[in-house]
């Protein structure tokens, strides 16, 4: 069976609501939840989805046999990975001292809890939860109709420090900047949750859809 | 700072139907769940919570159906809670398509459970609900942890409970005020500033909405990372915009 979009699942948590978005965004295309390598390897569009601990995501990634299409989906066909869909991409992260995919250069790393507080005497608090403003740092297909500083819904203690950047798509602050979307060639991944983010979210799950990707990507 | 204080409408249901009312008696229809979650929706409520109050065998295979067709819909995170006893409960109500669910009583009897969900399925999908009063004549003020919407006290000091459910895993706290639910009268300010600045997770304020201006106080005074509010916007009397309107005019990040 051939399908137009494959949403990767290693048995990590909820992917009801990212597979939900997509059909309401794509109500022409097949979307399909599977953790049948086959089924990735035939499939148009991958999406990457990713919850709770990184150490638990890699751990049943690699003994869901999903590993190797994964690793190949994300060279060669538009793929979307979301939140720790993004993390697992890159080199390794402080939670659980868990090495990544390695795709790309980077480091995932806590949100430090000196930092956390304020001058007012109010704390930031960790994980990262609710609905803040995304910076674009590069024109790309997938920000198309999204205005610059749109609210996304985040949820996450960790972020990326990239190791180039290049690859970087999108900033947030909390409190200073970081990294919450990256891009190279026809991957594109983000920290935050499109398919919580309302309208902001499925315009994005929407390009995605439709994005083809040239040689560079744009 | 970008992050946007939440609003989150609090969607009571039994029977399947919407309902609200004083200190869980005197049930009020308020409508239908998903029209409601849709309109919150539309007029930009950050997120949803669904708090199951009967949660009787037959209301919860309805509870489910409900939250299933709300999040075909409404693509914000939802929050259920009510009658969740066990794991099994939290994965049934997240492959439904809640993203976050709340605990209550089934975490004081046994707290392992906070662990096991939160291991299980990730801190960022579990809330424990508190529902907390003032110990009378306590100086300098304390709160009580109570259970069964503030009839059964359980001895427990509430700050206390806060930071085992932190260290147990939880990755955020609905903190109810169980002297102001239902009274119109504000946030108990006191409470949820003790919690934001003493726990390191985000706090939602519950319980005593009356005004916008409630909801301002919460996170300028109570230093709430989000608000719960349930009557004033049930009826028509506020709308969502209309509430973070004025929290922006007051000052505050909001998501317009």
């Amino acid at each position: 069976m051939t399908v137009d979009i494959a949403v990767i699942d290693y048995g990590m948590g909820n992917l009801r609501s990212v597979s939900k978005a997509i059909e309401y965004v794509a109500p022409e295309c097949r979307v399909v939840v599977t953790n049948d390598p086959a089924v990735v390897e035939q499939a148009e569009r991958v999406v990457f989805p990713g919850q709770g601990a990184m150490p638990d995501c890699m751990r049943e990634l690699k003994a869901s046999g999903l590993h190797a299409a994964v690793l190949s989906a994300a060279q060669t066909k538009p793929f979307l990975g979301i939140c720790i869909g993004l993390q697992m991409l890159f080199e390794c992260s402080e939670e659980g001292d868990t090495p990544g995919l390695g795709l790309l250069p980077g480091q995932v790393q806590r949100f430090p809890a000196s930092l956390m507080q304020q001058a007012d005497g109010t704390r930031l608090k960790v994980p990262h939860m609710g609905w803040n403003e995304v910076w674009q740092a590069v024109k790309h297909p997938l920000w198309d109709q999204i205005a610059d500083g749109s609210r996304f819904y985040f949820v996450h203690s960790y972020f990326l420090v990239p190791g180039d950047q290049q690859i970087v798509a999108g900033w947030s602050d909390y409190p200073f900047r970081f990294a919450c979307a990256v891009a190279r060639g026809s991957l594109f991944a983000v920290q935050f949750h499109p398919e919580k983010s309302q309208a902001a979210g499925l315009q994005l799950l929407s390009n995605f859809v439709k994005w083809k990707p040239g040689l560079s990507g744009l | 700072m970008a992050l946007a204080k939440r609003i989150i409408p609090c969607l009571d249901v039994t029977a399947g139907r919407v309902v609200k009312g004083v200190n869980f008696v005197d049930l009020k229809d308020a409508g239908d769940p998903v029209e409601i979650a849709r309109r919150y929706d539309e007029q930009g409520a950050d997120e949803l919570t669904f708090l199951d109050i009967t949660a009787s065998s037959d209301d919860r295979g309805l509870l489910l159906h409900i939250i299933e067709s709300v999040a075909s819909q409404v693509f914000i995170p939802l929050t259920v809670g009510g009658g969740v006893r066990e794991v099994d409960d939290v994965r049934r109500l997240l492959n439904a398509g809640a993203d976050k669910v709340s605990i209550n009583t089934a975490a004081l009897r046994n707290p392992q459970l906070i662990a096991d969900a939160s291991a299980r399925y990730g801190a960022q999908c579990i809330v424990v609900a508190i529902d907390a009063k003032r110990v009378v004549g306590s100086d300098p003020v304390r709160w009580q942890v109570y259970t069964h919407g503030g009839r059964q006290v359980t001895g427990m000091d509430a700050l206390e409970w806060g930071r085992q459910a932190q260290a147990l895993g939880a990755g955020e706290i609905l903190l109810t005020s169980m002297d102001k639910d239902g009274t119109r009268s504000g946030f108990d300010l006191e409470l949820t500033r003790a919690f934001s600045t003493r726990l390191d997770i985000p706090i939602i304020a519950s319980g005593g909405v009356g005004s916008l201006d409630d909801l301002a106080d919460g996170v300028l005074l109570g230093q709430a990372d989000a608000v719960l509010a349930a009557s004033i916007f049930h009826y028509g009397e506020y709308t969502v915009r209309q509430a973070k309107q004025w929290m922006a005019a007051r000052g505050l990040e909001v998501r317009l």
